[in-house]
């Protein structure tokens, strides 16, 4: 099977993100840079169907140059074809980022026929606009279903075993559901869906001759204008330290008692 | 014209989600001029229905087709998309959790609308030139961007734990109108085809109680004292990102950007540097104690309490102490 896989990437934030001075993006100094959590996910399950079931993982990411960096992260474990819609600007609002990944794909496919399976994180852990994968299935004409966190290939379809069919799992509060998606589809996963491999010696050899494809795209800005990022306002309140060590346990449990969750 | 608001609910019962959003939408719509309309989906809807003119909707479209018994997001989206066409709705809003974002960003992309997600305030006299302005979260909470929108119909979720879902003062008359959308079988495709239950009773997300462990508990095997406190306290386990990555709790346990976010009486966070991943999760809690030895961790300096100490001494005490006091 065929599939494809949309990525971002993002900084690697630690205890603090801080904003550049023009409140356009995040100011990345001191911070490295990463696959968006979820789509480190997405691709650790394209590439574990692939070894299921055969077929290759492509992968994609528009953004800026630099982000070949997480395209070749990704041939390290396992990804096969890889391509690059390159941007100027920080980051392309959700309308716009998703016409220009529905027209890329179209182009592959036109040339190599569709892919059965689409996978997206559920959001970006940064913008986190939770649209994109929606509006590139809609423009696909696919369905699809968001916050993956389990996949199988074959299910049931009007009562029989279909291998057109993915399943997919939905974590919900206290179990999930389950979903019967004909393909070709589009799934949002989540991170816990699977634990990323991390690469090996010869991955990360492999990934240094990967051919990543670019694909140089123009779309019209959609309605959604950023004016500026800034940090909220923090409740600075000085920490009440009940205790050290165990003696400390009395006045935990008069807090528990005065919260009324001793009951 | 009206500002149409998704009310979520299960079997009929309201989600406090929908009643955030109705709580968020009350004075957006009177800021904009819109009436207030709400819609419910699905089987139990009527029941769902019933209450919403308490909470300033003055028009409740209760939607049924044999393709929305359950949940479905093509098939939602599809219901809403046509509900704004016949109704002339120039706005929706929903809370935004996993369902109500995907939902409106099916309906954005039907309608090819800009949509924003996870608002924390939104302006509708915006800029002056009739677009709005709204500031929404980035990074899960941890960053925010100012924004406006500039749209034919305006198509925004707030984020979730922004407002508490309250009653409005003045209720509204809350008229139920039955819709029949006109849904293609094929969106039968991305209807839920099963329900697995695991867990009955008390969840991570909806705890009174949540003990959390992280890195510094060291296995799989020395969270059984957490247990044990958490079993006390009618509560139940978290746990952070590391800890997950380790592979000594499963996902499902994760409080944090990229797992569940936690709105509990109480957080006690046991051996957890409180990285910002984790702190947006963890952040909804009411109280949060933290028990480290490390008098600098981002828990301890973010929480109201915290105890300096190594948790596999201070929590089996604390467990004790409870069940002393008890007798």
């Amino acid at each position: 099977m065929r599939i494809l896989v949309c990525v971002k990437r993002v900084p690697a934030p630690g205890a603090r993100i801080n904003v550049t001075a023009d409140g356009q993006t995040v100011d990345a100094a001191h911070l490295g840079f990463t696959t968006s959590p979820h789509e480190e996910c997405a691709v650790e399950e394209a590439v574990q169907l692939t070894e299921a079931h055969g077929g290759e993982v492509t992968v994609m990411t528009l953004g800026p140059a630099a982000a070949e960096e997480q395209l070749r992260y990704a041939a390290s474990v396992g990804a096969h074809h890889f391509v690059l819609i390159p941007i100027d600007d920080v980051d392309w609002d959700p309308q716009r980022t998703a016409s220009a990944l529905a027209e890329a794909i179209a182009a592959v496919e036109e040339t190599n026929g569709a892919f059965d399976l689409i996978l997206f994180g559920n959001e970006s852990a940064d913008a986190g606009g939770f649209q994109v994968g929606v509006r590139v299935a809609n423009h696909l004409g696919r369905p699809i279903v968001n916050g993956i966190k389990g996949i199988e290939i074959g299910g049931e379809q009007g009562g029989e075993l279909d291998e057109g069919v993915a399943t997919a799992r939905r974590e919900i509060d206290g179990g999930f559901e389950v979903y019967n998606v004909p393909m070709p589809a589009v799934l949002g996963v989540k991170e816990g869906i699977n634990l990323p491999r991390y690469p090996t010696m010869k991955g990360r050899l492999a990934s240094k001759k990967a051919v990543v494809d670019t694909d140089e795209r123009t779309v019209e800005a959609g309605g959604q204008v950023r004016l500026r990022l800034h940090r909220p306002v923090e409740q600075i309140s000085e920490t009440v330290i009940l205790g050290t060590g165990p003696e400390a346990a009395p006045a935990v449990v008069d807090l528990l008692e005065e919260l009324g969750v001793l009951s | 014209m009206s500002l149409l608001v998704i009310c979520d609910h299960d079997r009929g019962t309201l989600s406090d989600a929908s009643l955030e959003a109705l709580t968020f939408g009350r004075p957006l719509a009177a800021a904009a001029g819109l009436e207030m309309a709400a819609v419910v989906i699905g089987e139990g809807a009527d029941a769902a229905a019933a209450g919403l003119g308490a909470h300033g909707a003055s028009t409740v479209h209760v939607a049924s087709h044999p393709l929305l018994t359950d949940f479905g997001p093509e098939a939602w989206g599809e219901t809403v998309v046509q509900l704004v066409r016949g109704t002339g709705a120039t706005a929706v809003l929903a809370c935004g959790t996993d369902r109500g974002n995907e939902v409106v960003a099916q309906v954005a992309a039907r309608l090819d609308q800009p949509f924003v997600a996870n608002c924390r305030s939104v302006d509708p006299t915006g800029d002056g030139s009739g677009n709005w302005t709204m500031t929404r979260v980035q990074w899960g909470g941890s960053l925010l961007e100012d924004a406006t929108l500039t749209a034919e119909i305006r198509l925004v979720t707030v984020a979730h734990h922004v407002v508490e879902g309250v009653a409005a003062e003045a209720p509204a008359s809350g008229t139920m109108v039955s819709f029949v959308p006109e849904l293609d079988d094929a969106l039968a495709r991305t209807v839920v085809a099963d329900r697995v239950v695991l867990t009955r009773g008390i969840t991570l997300s909806t705890a009174p109680v949540v003990v959390g462990g992280g890195r510094g508990v060291g296995s799989a095997e020395a969270f059984a004292p957490l247990e044990e406190l958490a079993g006390e306290l009618g509560g139940v386990v978290g746990c952070s990102r590391a800890v997950t990555n380790n592979g000594w709790r499963p996902h499902s346990d994760q409080v944090g950007q990229t797992g569940t976010r936690i709105a509990p009486e109480i957080y006690i966070a046991s051996g957890i540097s409180g990285a910002i991943q984790h702190w947006v999760g963890a952040m909804a809690a009411k109280n949060i104690l933290a028990i480290n030895t490390d008098r600098e961790a981002n828990m301890v300096t973010r929480a109201g309490h915290a105890v300096i100490g190594d948790l596999h001494q201070v929590i089996p005490a604390i467990t004790e102490e409870v069940r002393r006091r008890r007798g």
